[in-house]
């Protein structure tokens, strides 16, 4: 089964717009939402929820007042500035790593397994998909990210798909980089912008760096062609597969305030547009 | 006074108003932090010539085979599985330390030694009167907060700081976010908008910090944002109507306020409002 993840950098460039043509457009697939932090893709597959399980992960110390001596010990120790002076732990701050409670010469220091989030097996119009609820300012997104990718590999083995179409966090940090390992390809959703350029530029090199095949589209390109003509010489120099532009069009707006992906959405050269790159996308993992 | 930008949904115009509202105020006493440092951007619109650039690194383990007895105390006391301790020999695997610390304390052989990861730089600028700072995270490096951090630090108090956020609600945002006196939520009136604001909202009120909505594309979509806004009682401060050549000016990396002097205005009315907000005189 192959995985295609489509990531881009720089956030708004239109990664869940054309993940979501994707999935009405493809055969045998099971979709997987990873931007865990800000899932979007059930806005326009409206996924009917069939599993929903608790995602723990890491834990988190907690101070017992009545066994606490105030030793100032867990003060002294802890990295991450938790502990407040009267010996309280800011959850948020708190990163689990459990060196205040190994140490407590009091024992008064709980370590209980953090409950953060929620992920759910559900199925939509188009297929199966695997998505998940990162807890707000919760930690551990590169674990859940890890976690629905492998339930949407298994479940997908488990029922003959062809295809995981993975949708990807913005940026280049943990998430995006549990999103990224052991794919077919990343597909880069670029814009005509210098900063869109920019975070392409560092996002493809992180798909060199995990020795992914990078393909790359403009979305918006008529914008500013001449950024688009550069993103596409760029790929060229450092052997990305440049796959073509998409047009800056009002549709795609237009198809999600409707809950729809732009396929279902209308018949114009928007839709065109995203057909020939799914084709070509296509060509290319299989 | 730190005043952040920051948003659930990526691309809905953070850094056009973190830059754009530093440079009209350009007045005052301003700095301008780029915490989004996975993707930092404000630097190819403010255009500052950069004059200091430091590494910064994290403490991580290195053991000493000659002292280390192979015992496990310190794989047993990282939650990170960072240390892997076999019968002949010990593996760290330094990428995924989270600088806790423990494994230093808790080595009854003194065999674990200090070394460094390198997770990315900060570097300094300054555009006319606005002082610049943004951090770059190396790429491969997966723990941006620390970066941020490091970041956030160049924030002195007499200046207005203003910090360009990533985008998100988790980790990386929060150490961004954290000890704001203000936030601007910058969010378009989209579906997807609209739950990426709701999830911004949460980790903002999280962590008790007054906000403000600022929308983009204001005429793009539908009225849901304005109503969730209205219901929640968080103050709509701007609404920015869509405008072909100003979309057009920024993927060129221009600052706004110097070619529509309609932006300016509107960043001088967004200051207001967050000032009137916080009863600054």
């Amino acid at each position: 089964m192959k995985e295609l993840v489509v990531i881009s950098g720089k956030g708004g460039t239109g990664k869940t717009s054309l993940l979501g043509a994707f999935a009405a457009l493809g055969e045998e697939i099971i979709m997987c939402d990873a931007d865990v932090d800000a899932a979007d893709l059930h806005l326009l597959l409206k996924p009917e929820i069939l599993e929903s399980h608790e995602f723990r992960a890491g834990h988190q110390a907690v101070i017992d007042p009545d066994r606490c001596t105030q030793c100032g010990d867990c003060l002294a120790r802890c990295r991450f500035d938790a502990i407040s002076e009267n010996f309280e732990v800011d959850p948020i701050s708190c990163e689990g790593c459990g060196v205040c409670w190994h140490f407590c010469p009091s024992k008064a220091i709980d370590f209980p397994e953090n409950l953060c989030g929620e992920w759910y097996y559900s199925k939509t119009r188009f297929g199966p998909m695997v998505h998940a609820q990162l807890g707000i300012a919760e930690e551990n997104s590169g674990r859940l990210v890890t976690l629905v990718r492998q339930e949407a590999r298994r479940r997908g083995e488990e029922q003959g798909k062809k295809l995981i179409l993975t949708d990807g966090p913005p940026g280049i940090g943990c998430p995006v980089i549990a999103s990224m390992g052991g794919a077919s390809a990343v597909l880069v959703v670029s814009e005509p912008t210098v900063s869109g350029k920019h975070d392409l530029d560092r996002v493809a090199q992180l798909g060199d760096h995990f020795q992914i095949p990078v393909l790359v589209c403009v979305n918006k390109a008529d914008l500013y062609w001449k950024a688009s003509r550069e993103i596409e010489s760029l790929c060229k120099s450092r052997g990305y597969t440049f796959l073509g532009h998409l047009p800056f069009d009002p549709a795609f707006t237009q198809a999600q305030v409707e809950g729809k992906t732009i396929v279902e959405h209308q018949s114009g050269s928007a839709k065109e547009a995203v057909v020939d790159l799914w084709r070509r996308v296509h060509r290319e993992i299989f | 006074m730190i005043v952040s930008v920051a948003s659930g949904k990526g691309g809905t115009g953070k850094t056009t108003i973190a830059v754009n509202l530093a440079m009209a105020l350009s007045g005052e006493n301003i700095q301008l932090l780029d915490c989004d440092v996975e993707e930092p951007n404000a630097h190819l619109f403010l255009n500052p010539s950069m004059h200091g650039e430091h590494t910064v690194s994290m403490e991580v383990p290195r053991i000493d085979e000659e002292k280390c007895t192979h015992c496990g105390k310190c794989q047993e006391i990282c939650q990170f599985n960072a240390i892997g301790i076999l019968p002949n020999v010990a593996l760290t695997f330094q990428e995924l330390c989270h600088g806790c610390g423990g494994c230093f304390m808790v080595c009854p052989e003194e065999a674990v030694m200090s070394g460094l990861r390198t997770i990315g730089t900060v570097e300094e600028g300054r555009k006319g009167p606005v002082d610049f700072v943004h951090g770059r995270l190396r790429v491969g490096e997966a723990m941006a907060p620390p970066l941020i951090k490091k970041v956030r630090q160049y924030a002195v108090p007499e200046k207005l700081s203003i910090v360009d956020a990533p985008p998100g609600t988790s980790c990386p945002v929060i150490a961004a976010l954290r000890g704001s006196d203000y936030v601007i939520l910058v969010t378009e009136p989209t579906p997807f908008g609209l739950n990426d604001l709701k999830l911004a909202v949460g980790a903002v009120r999280t962590l008790r910090i007054p906000m403000g909505i600022v929308i983009n594309r204001c005429d793009v979509g539908d009225r849901k944002v304005q109503e969730y806004a209205s219901r929640e009682n968080i103050p709509v401060l701007l609404e920015v109507p869509f405008d072909r050549h100003v979309a057009e000016s920024y993927a060129r990396g221009e600052v706004l306020v110097d070619g529509f002097p309609r932006w300016k205005e509107m960043m001088l009315q967004l200051f207001r409002e967050i000032r009137s907000r916080m009863h600054v005189p």
